[in-house]
């Protein structure tokens, strides 16, 4: 009798780790890529300019084979597991890849991360290289710890030339614009706007503009400071109402919720002519290259900026995307390591054929003084578009979700998600999201 | 006295020793009893993964157990358990039994079913993703209006289609358990059966079904043991959306823990998940009655 109820408790116990050992799995950290001494080392994310950073440290290594620096690259969600443990154990890379915004900021407070505003100081021509609002986002408390390393990235109103010749229409320069499209597109059985509502990040972007259009972008720093009931803001309560008026309508291509656009599934309706407008990142042009060049090619695609809300307070150049990624230096590094960064930063990050690499992938470089180059690319057009966009951008505002902590981030999707669904209320929204500012100021 | 010795030196020369299972003892204990341990630890404290780990008391599990999102991951789960276990134990009998016939067609079939165990959840939860697409998906390639449904937006189907997909994977592991156990059922009780005049239909509930009892304990198991980890398909599939109607326990505990890195309150979640499956799976095996030697073949 006994050894049977051992038994099944053995049983049970084994069953149960089964599920346990899934608070194993992210957490394997890497086995000897880092490390505090020996080679300058960097990591950074597959796909997109890749091939830019490889070449640039290649070129490192033979002007400087005295000071040899290696790169690793890492699938996105990957790599977000891996350098938070890396870093954790004291085993994170030189180079740190990131996204400034809330990760930044916690590495800044656990002194993971080098101050670089020193170092900029003594190097103007390096800080003078940057578009300042790119610049910005890599600012901790006044100090400078993250540098752009790729591109810049704002979400733009992309639209179907076709359909909207198709209904004898314009593109939208103002919201009301846009809710009047609303019906003239269904009444020709065109869905008016793509979006890809089950990746979720999707719906935000309609929100940060939104939001900064009605009220500014004040009232998104006051959220991200953790202001308490900031997010009460009238501008949040108006956005989401007018988000969900438009879902209401129709506005959103039949299904929406159901769409992934990781797979590129929000942009297919737009180049198929199923839909006539997505608003999205600048990265998706490139996609829309690869999936349907003849579409581009033909200049069917057409884009523009987020329209304007009629007496919003919010200046109608602001942008919201990503203003560019980052390298942060790591603090842990010794010596010898820290002196070959720097001198990587100042020497070949952004030199001549770095900025034209990543032209060439159909990516914007977040530097100065680039117009001639970017003329030459024979994606001109929407390149010029996007850098004069970042360029006269009052404020370039990076993605809410990863400015704010990855908690509230993971709050706010989810909530959002539930106002594009009906729901939940605008009034619902803000309270449980004035809920995570207490949580955050109890920790 | 010296009788009674010699007993237990008589035990121990015959069965085998002891010290035979301190490997799998030590491995137990150092993957599954230390890191148990750990979680429990954590779980009292607060940590984000990067900075130092401090004492938090009961704040995790305070927090934890008056969110409503946690209220609502036990109820999404109980919902899967229950759903998965309905939909799954009799689709997976029946065919179980029907491959355990030995008709040539029937290698043949049983090979076709077994493809979705070869595939990996995530794989399965990509394909399921494209093919549910309301513009894209099988609708359109079928050409079948009634198909393109808001699969996985509608935050009343969304758990529907993830019970589907898990029955879709899993269904052929526990037909393959099935299938060994009728192979186990002598076939005279048949052979009795059918001179008695029982038909096929009498045959299944009076044979097969008793005869089934430990394999349907077995199999019930793991599939509501199973379900507690239903993680990487559903992560893949909706990523707990839409809202939080799909967002199981396991899900809810790697959101927490690592996009949202609130370890302390992820590892609060590992322990609740780990005292439901322990619950879960003694029930079961007392399901199997007390006395667990007891002949299923008396007569034979």
């Amino acid at each position: 009798m006994k050894t049977r109820k051992t038994r099944s408790m053995a049983t049970a116990i084994a069953a149960a780790t089964l599920s346990l050992s899934l608070a194993a799995c992210g957490s394997s950290g890497p086995a000897d890529t880092g490390g505090g001494n020996g080679e300058t080392t960097m990591w950074s994310l597959t796909g997109g300019p890749e091939p830019v950073y490889e070449a640039s440290v290649e070129r490192w290594n033979e002007n400087n084979p005295e000071q040899p620096m290696s790169v690793s690259f890492f699938a996105n969600d990957a790599y977000k597991n891996k350098i938070r443990s890396a870093l954790g154990a004291g085993q994170g890379p030189t180079f740190i890849f990131g996204w400034g915004g809330g990760v930044l900021e916690s590495y800044v407070e656990t002194n993971k991360v080098m101050d670089l505003t020193g170092f900029l100081e003594n190097n103007p021509d390096v800080k003078d290289r940057f578009l300042p609002s790119v610049l910005e986002n890599g600012v901790v408390d006044g100090k400078n710890y993250a540098l752009p390393n790729n591109s810049t990235q704002p979400k733009v109103l992309y639209h179907n030339k076709q359909l909207f010749e198709e209904i004898g229409a314009q593109p939208p320069e103002t919201w009301d614009e846009l809710m009047a499209l609303v019906p003239r597109f269904e009444e020709a059985g065109i869905a008016p706007i793509s979006l890809g509502g089950q990746s979720k990040w999707t719906n935000l972007m309609w929100m940060e503009y939104l939001v900064d259009r009605i009220g500014g972008p004040e009232v998104f720093d006051r959220i991200a400071a953790n202001e308490p009931g900031a997010w009460s803001d009238p501008a949040v309560i108006e956005a989401l109402t007018k988000i969900q008026d438009l879902v209401e309508a129709g506005g959103f291509i039949d299904g929406f919720s159901s769409i992934a656009a990781d797979s590129g599934a929000d942009v297919a309706p737009l180049y198929t002519g199923k839909a006539a407008m997505l608003l999205q990142g600048s990265w998706v042009y490139t996609d829309m290259k690869t999936a349907a060049p003849e579409f581009v090619e033909s200049g069917d695609l057409g884009w523009s900026k987020f329209p304007a809300v009629k007496s919003g307070e919010g200046h109608p150049d602001n942008i919201v995307g990503n203003p560019s990624n980052f390298w942060s230096i790591n603090a842990d590094g010794s010596g010898a390591q820290k002196e070959t960064a720097k001198g990587y930063l100042k020497d070949t990050l952004f030199d001549e054929t770095y900025i034209q690499e990543i032209i060439e992938t159909g990516a914007v470089p977040p530097v100065k003084g680039i117009e001639d180059e970017l003329q030459e690319s024979p994606d001109s057009d929407f390149l010029t578009f996007a850098y004069e966009m970042a360029q006269e951008a009052p404020t370039f505002q990076l993605s809410w979700d990863q400015a704010l902590s990855p908690g509230q981030a993971d709050t706010m999707l989810t909530n959002l998600d539930l106002i594009f669904l009906g729901e939940i209320t605008p009034k619902q929204f803000t309270e449980t999201m004035n809920g995570t500012i207490e949580q955050g100021a109890g920790q | 006295m010296s009788t009674h010795i010699g007993s237990r030196r008589a035990r121990h020369t015959a069965g085998p020793s002891g010290w035979m299972a301190v490997p799998a003892l030590l491995f137990f204990l150092v993957f599954a009893i230390i890191p148990l341990g750990g979680v429990v630890l954590l779980s009292f404290s607060n940590w984000n993964g990067l900075g130092a780990i401090t004492w938090a008391g009961l704040a995790s599990w305070t927090e934890i157990l008056t969110s409503p999102v946690t209220i609502n991951a036990l109820v999404v789960t109980a919902k899967v358990i229950v759903y998965s276990f309905l939909v799954q134990t009799p689709i997976s009998m029946l065919l179980g039994v029907f491959i355990a016939g030995s008709q040539k067609y029937r290698a043949l079939l049983a090979v076709l079913y077994f493809v979705p165990l070869l595939l990996s959840s995530a794989a399965v939860a990509i394909a399921y993703k494209a093919l549910l697409d309301p513009n894209f998906g099988l609708a359109q390639g079928l050409n079948i209006p009634a198909l393109a449904q808001n699969w996985l937006g509608n935050p009343d189907l969304a758990l529907f289609v993830v019970i589907f997909v898990i029955a879709w994977q899993f269904v052929p592991f526990h037909t393959l358990i099935y299938q060994g156990g009728v192979r186990q059922i002598p076939a005279s009780l048949y052979e009795a059966a059918e001179i008695d005049g029982a038909g096929r239909i009498k045959q299944f509930f009076h044979i097969t079904l008793p005869q089934l009892k430990y394999t349907i304990i077995t199999s019930s198991t793991l599939m509501v043991v199973g379900s507690l980890a239903y993680f990487d398909l559903v992560f893949v599939l909706t990523g707990g959306g839409p809202g939080y109607s799909t967002r199981i326990l396991p899900l809810h505990m790697y959101l927490t823990g690592f996009e949202a890195n609130a370890m302390g309150a992820a590892s609060a979640l590992a322990v609740i998940l780990v005292v439901i499956g322990l619950t879960l799976a003694l029930v079961l095996q007392r399901l199997g009655g007390k006395d667990r030697s007891a002949s299923q073949l008396e007569g034979l």
